[in-house]
């Protein structure tokens, strides 16, 4: 009976302004609008909880410990303001975790971006092997980071790794590579590439099959018909807003990077390959030291924040292209 | 100087035969349709004709050059594209000037930033700007010339499209069905634009199209294409009263040619709709044969009578100046369609019985393989019906 | 770019940098399969060959599962993923509906909350919902790895975006067949939004079978680690000696993914690019 009336009041929806005034029964668009507002609320109910519970409160909880005396085991707390942050900003362990951070960052970047165009360009560029070429360059990024960094390891073992012995066979240098200082931060960078480029190929893939082949047409058409012509006057702009996210989305990830540096350095030797999400887990829970994990954490989250917006912004950008 | 020469085309993609075997001239000057439904090949030749497509045997000859394997900017032709194909990220001005830029200056001369000051790059590119200037004057869209194709109208896009085809003045102007994209009140303005552009630059135009009131309007002639075949090519009037195909026929007017299977009783007579027409072919008696009468071939009759047509009336469409009447003919299964003029044919309701007459010569009569057989006497058989309107 | 016409030479170029890459890829793959086949005296040969001289491969991957309790790690890696995917369509799918076709009070700002969750990388966290795990007294147990993930912000995102483009007509029409609105998320609007299930299903498979930051603080007890920390620990416990079983053990633990991704290729990219690539 329910059922129907509610039926019947749905069917009402569109004429609802006239009908409650035509009506006496004025409650029957209202009672519809709490029907289905506590539907709403029911629905997001469990989501909106564990949100607060798991997103907003922790987020508050790492303020509260970085402006405050907070320690493992606690019971009480007080306000010591910026004290934390002063004594992050003077370690000169976080300086070359920050250093080391944008470093690889600036390297992992570009080099990604590019490699992954340039496969990108390659692959699209004809039919043969396709496939073949792309689902081998997208492996690493599918593949599980710690077992690879293993992997890794074994290939740049200084006596039994293959990166020396071919080296050596080839005449090049030999290196002790994540033994040494000046190579440790450059060879984590070759792996975050390793890692990404994929990546970087499948977003610029998209970007291209996303231009219409008239434009090519056109172009062919106009004059431009050379490959670098077409490159220049079709291919590149219209993957300007794609190349935008891409270089923003990798530095994210690049930012993110901790898997590798556990297994492979612990941020060795010295501080020289450590970076900020391994110094956020180091300080946090191998030396307890609750303050300072979290004023790490802060600057972490707003360099993540910073970039996070920008990409919204490039998305933005893109929409007004078409 | 620029006619076409088409010569065999054929052309295949995978196992899918798109054109088999077409050849056609096209005269200096002339305006020609490609018409048909989607996947007649009308497309294909005209991305070969541009140099898009690579055909699979045959050969095109423009301005009395052979241009096969040549490459499309060496073809001097022009293409406007259906989605228009204009560069999203460049203004409108940089838009239209591309072609010249492209043709005019070197690799290096087109550098951004440092390319306007290599030597001998000056002159060239502020001749191409006023050469883009005084195309986009011509079509009204001098306005526009700083903004960029995502602000733009869809009739402003079309102008643009055609402004970046002209303004390198080409032999022949290549158009896939530039008018598609555009709402009905548009398409009707930009057509007659159109018309005139062809009449201003007096070059060769090659039309493709699946809308007949273009076809029509615009053409001096129009091949009609059906599975990749010219089935018929000839100046729009003809193509509409004197079809060679039965499927011309029946691709061409609105509402659809009647189409009925008839039987010749003796020579010249045919026994029609319970009434006795005659027809002027030769068609052995006995023999089968189809017969087609345009809706406006109709002329509403007061009584029945020799050659008259009686049925009653299934639905009646008022159209304003026209009814489109259904009726059903007695000794018939299918309803035919009548155009009657709403001032002659008097108040007609559904259920009531019609009396119509045609004229024999209105009678278009086809074989059994679809194929006009043709009046014995061709004078009489002159094409007498006036197109109407093309909505 | 279209697929225009290569010369022979610009092809052979195109496959020479593209086979030079490959390798460039495929190498640390190659390398970890092949020192998983070979014995230890073999690995540390001056001389070496992608095959193993001696074949050791059985003797290796038996350790790799005996020695360390790898299954186990894989089967906890297993029912984390299994757990948190479950939880998480559960708990996003309502939320998502109410976000894309309802109307209450509130909604907007909810949707906001759900943006700016999207905004937080989950390593931020890590401290205070280690705390909260603490006072819960649920450090060291499945739950403890379950329970950070149990909302996906990027879910409720993607699901409401892809039930937005399902028509409201069948939501009405739903409706006057008498469905509930719990009804319509499970039996109309999860099965019309398939697509969107299962890349997000992937997406968050691939990234909880691989992470190793919260593991690492969530989970001390061998019998619990998933499958990364499991191995983490046996490297270390082997002290990166012993480089035939710990090369079968890594190669056990991506060769599920690795292999699901071969054989659904087009779903797995697009999971993992986020539906940024249509």
């Amino acid at each position: 009976m329910s059922a129907s009336l509610n039926a019947v009041s749905r069917l009402a929806q569109p004429a609802e302004g006239v009908a409650g005034k035509l009506s006496s029964r004025v409650s029957l668009p209202r009672r519809h609008w709490l029907h289905e507002a506590m539907w709403g609320w029911a629905l997001i109910a469990p989501a909106l909880i564990f949100l607060v519970v798991l997103f907003f409160l922790p987020v508050i909880g790492v303020f509260v410990i970085a402006f405050t005396d907070w320690q493992f085991g606690a019971s009480s707390l007080s306000f010591v303001g910026l004290a934390n942050f002063r004594e992050v900003i003077f370690d000169e362990g976080f300086r070359a975790s920050l250093i080391n951070t944008v470093v690889y960052v600036v390297m992992v970047v570009p080099g990604t971006v590019l490699a992954g165009l340039l496969i990108a360009l390659l692959i699209e560029s004809s039919h043969s092997c396709r496939a073949l070429y792309r689902a081998v360059h997208f492996l690493p990024f599918m593949a599980t980071a710690t077992a690879m960094a293993i992997s890794w390891e074994a290939l740049l073992h200084p006596t039994i790794g293959l990166v020396n012995h071919s080296f050596a066979a080839l005449g090049l240098p030999v290196a002790n590579w994540l033994r040494d200082e000046t190579t440790a931060l450059p060879v984590l960078a070759v792996i975050g590439i390793w890692q990404n480029l994929g990546y970087a190929m499948v977003l610029f893939m998209a970007g291209l099959k996303s231009i219409p082949l008239d434009l090519y047409d056109a172009a062919d058409v106009d004059g431009a018909d050379h490959w670098l012509d077409r490159l220049r006057t079709v291919t590149i702009p219209m993957l300007g807003p794609v190349s935008m996210f891409v270089v923003i989305v990798v530095a994210l990830r690049a930012f993110e990077t901790f898997d590798t540096i556990q297994i492979l350095t612990q941020g060795g030797p010295g501080h020289s390959s450590e970076m900020l999400l391994f110094t956020i887990y180091r300080e946090s829970f191998e030396y307890l030291r609750a303050g300072y994990g979290a004023a790490v954490t802060i600057v972490f989250l707003a360099i993540v924040v910073a970039l996070t917006l920008l990409q919204a912004r490039s998305m933005d950008k893109r929409v007004h292209y078409q | 100087m620029s006619g076409i020469t088409i010569t065999n085309i054929r052309k295949s993609f995978g196992a899918t035969r798109v054109l088999h075997d077409v050849s056609l001239s096209i005269a200096d000057g002339e305006f020609l349709t490609l018409l048909g439904p989607s996947g007649c090949g009308k497309s294909t030749l005209l991305r070969i004709l541009a140099g898009l497509e690579v055909q699979d045997t045959g050969s095109i000859e423009i301005g009395g050059r052979v241009v096969d394997g040549v490459r499309p900017k060496r073809r001097d032709v022009a293409m406007v594209f259906q989605s228009y194909a204009l560069y999203p990220h460049m203004s409108v001005a940089a838009n239209i000037a591309l072609p010249l830029r492209m043709r005019r200056l070197s690799r290096a001369q087109r550098l951004p930033l440092i390319g306007r000051w290599l030597p001998g790059s000056g002159p060239v590119t502020s001749g191409i700007e006023m050469e883009v200037s005084r195309t986009a004057e011509a079509l009204g869209i001098a306005h526009l010339l700083n903004r960029k194709p995502g602000q733009l109208s869809g009739g402003q896009r079309q102008r643009v499209a055609v402004g970046r085809a002209m303004v390198r003045h080409p032999a022949v102007f290549l158009m896939d069905e530039p008018l598609s994209n555009l709402d009905a009140k548009l398409r009707v303005q930009m057509r007659a634009e159109i018309k005139d552009l062809h009449r201003r630059l007096g070059v060769t135009f090659v039309y493709v199209t699946h809308d007949q009131a273009e076809a029509m309007t615009l053409s001096d002639r129009v091949v009609v294409m059906r599975d990749g075949e010219m089935l018929q090519v000839a100046p729009p009037q003809e193509i509409y009263a004197d079809p060679n195909d039965i499927r011309v026929a029946e691709f061409l007017g609105s509402p659809k040619i009647n189409m009925v299977d008839a039987t010749m009783r003796e020579p010249g007579l045919v026994d029609f709709a319970g009434s006795t027409l005659s027809v002027d072919c030769e068609i052995a008696p006995g023999s089968r044969f189809t017969v087609g009468i345009r809706p406006e071939a109709f002329q509403f009759a007061e009584h029945s009578g020799p050659g008259v047509i009686t049925g009653s009336v299934r639905m009646v469409e008022h159209m304003g100046s026209d009814l489109f009447v259904y009726f059903d003919p007695c000794g018939l299964q299918q309803p035919l369609i009548a155009r009657l003029s709403a001032e002659r044919a008097p108040h007609i309701v559904a259920g009531q019985t019609l009396h119509v007459s045609v004229r024999s010569d209105q009678l278009l009569v086809f074989n059994r393989d679809g194929r006009r057989v043709r009046a014995r006497d061709v004078s009489s058989a002159h094409p007498s019906t006036p197109v109407r309107e093309w909505a | 770019m279209s697929a225009i016409r290569l010369s022979p030479a610009a092809a052979i170029l195109r496959h020479g940098v593209l086979v030079l890459t490959s390798a460039f890829i495929l190498v640390p793959f190659v390398w970890m399969v092949s020192l998983s086949l070979k014995s230890p005296g073999e690995i540390f040969r001056a001389t070496f060959s992608v095959l193993p001289a001696q074949f050791y491969g059985v003797d290796n991957y038996a350790k790799a599962i005996t020695s360390v309790p790898l299954p186990r790690y894989m089967g906890n890696g297993l029912l984390v993923c299994a757990l948190i995917l479950a939880a998480q369509i559960l708990v996003c799918a309502p939320a998502a509906y109410a976000l894309a076709k309802l109307k209450f009070w509130g909604r907007d700002f909810i949707f906001a909350m759900v943006l700016v969750g999207l905004l937080l990388p989950h390593q931020v966290l890590s401290l205070p919902l280690f705390i909260l795990c603490y006072k819960l007294d649920i450090l060291n147990t499945y739950l403890a790895l379950v329970i950070p993930y149990v909302v996906s912000p990027f879910g409720i995102f993607l699901f409401r975006q892809f039930f937005k483009t399902i028509p409201n007509d069948i939501v009405h029409a739903a409706r006057l067949d008498g469905l509930c609105e719990l009804a319509i998320v499970w039996k109309i609007m999860v099965p019309m939004a398939l697509p969107a299930v299962i890349a997000f299903s992937i997406f968050s498979v691939v990234a909880h079978w691989n992470d190793l930051f919260w593991p690492l603080i969530a989970v001390r007890d061998g019998n619990l680690m998933p499958a990364p920390l499991g191995i983490m620990a046996f490297k270390n416990e082997e002290a990166g000696n012993d480089y035939g079983p710990l090369m079968a053990a890594s190669t056990l633990v991506v060769a599920p993914l690795l292999i699901a991704f071969l054989a659904a290729q087009k779903w797995f990219v697009e999971g993992m690019t986020g539906g940024s690539v249509k």
